[in-house]
């Protein structure tokens, strides 16, 4: 095979996937008890596999690979979070899904956000962690660091708390691995680029949000800051607004531990 | 064979003041607006000199860059249209996947063809990655608006009789109709490049001139991908007037003066991949599988020596240049067996694109070159009888 070649995505038979609107996607299931669904952040499932495991001790943890990332087909047409937003609604409605805790990170939030201001009739309650998604301040301040014109390296620097968290040795993952990666970066592109990494409309919808919500904030992010975070809580009515420290951008890949015992507590009604 | 001579039309005077980008982020401020004008002044009086030559004209553009002072080339093309007499006029090539409006590409281009009275060769490109950082058009789906462009471009040239409605994945128009209508019948020859098979073979069943820059003798395997898929489609081998190629040209009536002369052409290449890493493979450019690669370290061949050594253009000397085909350097007879064995290497070419002037070529070099190349090389490359167009297309085939 040359340059310049596309290779065919060849599923693994033994990955649970399931198919929704003639689309494949990866799917993974984890748990028992009432659903919890986890949207994954830009970076794609593979570093969201240790919050998972510890989100399914206290919950039915479904948590698919978005169309576009891992091994997941995208649709043709399909560039948007609004439109990753409808697919989901039809994955709810295929699956029977009620009362469902929707969980998201980073552009993972902003999809929950996008589900739920057109929507909230199979939701429960909504957490948000890191969320990009809404345009904070004027049309020539940056609300989020233009993480298309940094080396890897200078991102893995300002995303995470302890940048060898965010570290990955491509020379020695295995193939799959490196090409969700590739995927990922790709998806994002095609999900995020302009309007950066928001979609101008949605703030305003945000209102419709009358579900209990939680948002979760990484402090040590410096791709997005935490007055942006507060201020996308003050936008859906009652929403919560919870640090957790030591970790960047990608709370729920950096505390793992911590992120679930806050979103199962936060979900099981423990918080006053 | 046809000849265009071409100029980045640099801002050299900045090249040295960079700190490891002259592209995108490098500030304007480097720029003196009197120095630029006065280089562009006599960049286009080489073109006039290359009109009067009686060699043809290719223009190009690049954003945010002093490698390239033609930020769009309708700037150029109009310039061009109305102070040259005969020489054709290429472009390649207009970035249409970037543009916003391309009714306005089809009514800027059919102008042009009418003021230069049918002069106007057509280069459709995709662009470099660098490119994308000023259109900030979404690099997963710019071929996609590519060839939605494209479409909607050649239909606007040849709808002559109503208006048009159209409604695509990017662009909705409801009363399309161009004037002044294109000068040539049905519309201007399209061009366009690559670097890949993939697209060759994509091109190649188009039937359109491609051109490559910097495959050096690498080039055969990407014409031959064309030849297949012509051959495939029209029954017949491309000819070699389906061929393009730019190369660097430093003539002189002395090797040592010629030698000087492709060094500073040369500065093209050495400068023109002086990028910041993040712009120079934005997401979705190239396809995962090779981003995958470039992940793991590998990084894909790009120009090759007659002996299919690799060559790094931006450190490669002149005779490692000569060796790969990126540069023709010599006296008049030199030049001319270079071009001629690459030509036989190529399997037939018959658009030379010249860069007969780069870096920081002089004025009076830059005339003395094309002057020379007009008088000495040209003619004998007008004359040149190109390989057998069908034993080229066999020997694709066995």
């Amino acid at each position: 095979m040359e340059w310049g070649d596309a290779m065919s995505l060849t599923m693994d038979a033994a990955t649970p996937s399931l198919v929704v609107n003639g689309t494949r996607i990866d799917l993974i299931e984890r748990g028992a008890g009432r659903p919890l669904l986890f949207l994954h952040a830009e970076n794609g499932i593979e570093p969201a596999l240790a919050a998972i495991e510890a989100l399914a001790k206290g919950a039915r943890v479904i948590a698919p690979t978005h169309p576009g990332y891992g091994r997941s087909e995208l649709p043709k047409g399909m560039r948007t979070v609004d439109d990753l937003s409808y697919f989901y609604l039809d994955l709810f409605d295929q699956l029977d899904l009620r009362d469902v805790a929707l969980v998201g990170v980073s552009l993972g939030a902003w999809l929950a956000a996008e589900i739920a201001v057109k929507s909230t009739q199979r939701l429960a309650k909504l957490v948000m962690a890191n969320a990009v998604g809404i345009k904070v301040g004027d049309r020539e301040t940056r609300d989020i660091v233009d993480v298309f014109a940094l080396t890897e390296k200078e991102f893995i620097e300002i995303a995470y708390c302890d940048p060898a968290v965010g570290t990955r040795d491509y020379k020695a993952l295995p193939d799959a691995e490196v090409l969700a990666a590739a995927r990922a970066r790709e998806a994002t592109a095609r999900f995020a680029w302009n309007p950066y990494f928001h979609n101008p409309r949605l703030k305003s919808r945000l209102h419709r949000i009358r579900i209990p919500t939680l948002l979760l904030w990484g402090t040590h992010d410096r791709m997005l800051s935490e007055p942006y975070g507060r201020a996308y809580a003050a936008l859906i009515p009652g929403a919560r607004f919870e640090p957790i420290e030591r970790a960047g951008h990608f709370p729920h890949q950096e505390q793992p531990k911590a992120f679930a015992e806050k979103v199962l507590a936060f979900v099981e009604g423990k918080w006053p | 064979m046809r000849v265009y001579q071409f100029s980045e039309q640099p801002y050299f005077p900045a090249w040295n003041e960079h700190s490891g980008t002259l592209r995108v982020t490098f500030p304007n401020r480097k720029c003196d607006p009197h120095v630029a004008a006065d280089l562009l002044h006599r960049y286009y009086d080489e073109y006039q000199l290359t009109d009067a030559l009686g060699l043809d004209i290719m223009v190009n553009e690049h954003h945010q860059s002093a490698t390239c002072m033609c930020s769009t080339v309708v700037v150029g093309l109009a310039v061009l249209a109305r102070i040259t007499q005969r020489a054709r006029l290429l472009v390649l090539g207009y970035p249409i996947g970037h543009r916003p409006d391309p009714l306005r590409v089809a009514e800027e281009l059919s102008t042009i063809d009418v003021i230069s009275r049918g002069r106007l060769d057509m280069g459709f490109i995709k662009g470099i990655p660098y490119e994308i950082a000023a259109s900030n058009r979404n690099p997963t789906e710019l071929m996609d608006r590519f060839w939605e462009a494209h479409d909607f471009i050649l239909k606007a040239m040849t709808t002559h009789d109503e208006v048009f409605n159209w409604e695509g994945e990017f662009f909705h128009y409801r009363q399309v109709n161009v004037w002044p209508r294109v000068f040539q019948e049905p519309h201007p020859p399209v061009w366009s490049t690559t670097g890949s098979s993939g697209q060759a073979r994509i091109l190649g069943e188009r039937g359109y001139v491609m051109a490559t820059l910097g495959t050096g003798y690498g080039t055969r395997r990407i014409y031959d991908a064309y030849r297949k898929s012509y051959v495939a489609k029209h029954g017949k081998a491309p000819g070699a007037d389906r061929f393009a190629y730019l190369g660097l040209v430093a003539v002189a009536n002395d090797e040592a003066e010629a030698r000087r002369r492709g060094d500073l052409i040369a500065g093209y290449v050495r400068t023109s991949p002086i990028v910041a890493l993040p712009f120079r493979n934005p997401p979705g450019y190239l396809p995962a599988e090779d981003n995958a690669r470039l992940l793991r370290g590998e990084t894909p061949p790009r120009t090759f020596t007659r002996g299919g050594r690799i060559v790094n253009m931006q450190t490669a000397g002149i005779d490692e240049l000569m060796d790969a085909g990126v540069l023709f350097c010599g006296t008049p007879d030199r030049v001319y067996e270079q071009i001629a064995a690459f030509c036989e290497h190529c399997g037939g070419m018959g658009n030379l694109l010249m860069m007969g002037h780069g870096g920081e070529l002089t004025h009076a070099q830059t005339v003395d070159n094309l002057t020379l190349f007009a008088h000495e090389v040209h003619p004998r490359l007008q004359a040149f009888k190109q390989p057998d167009a069908e034993e080229a297309a066999r020997a694709v085939a066995a």
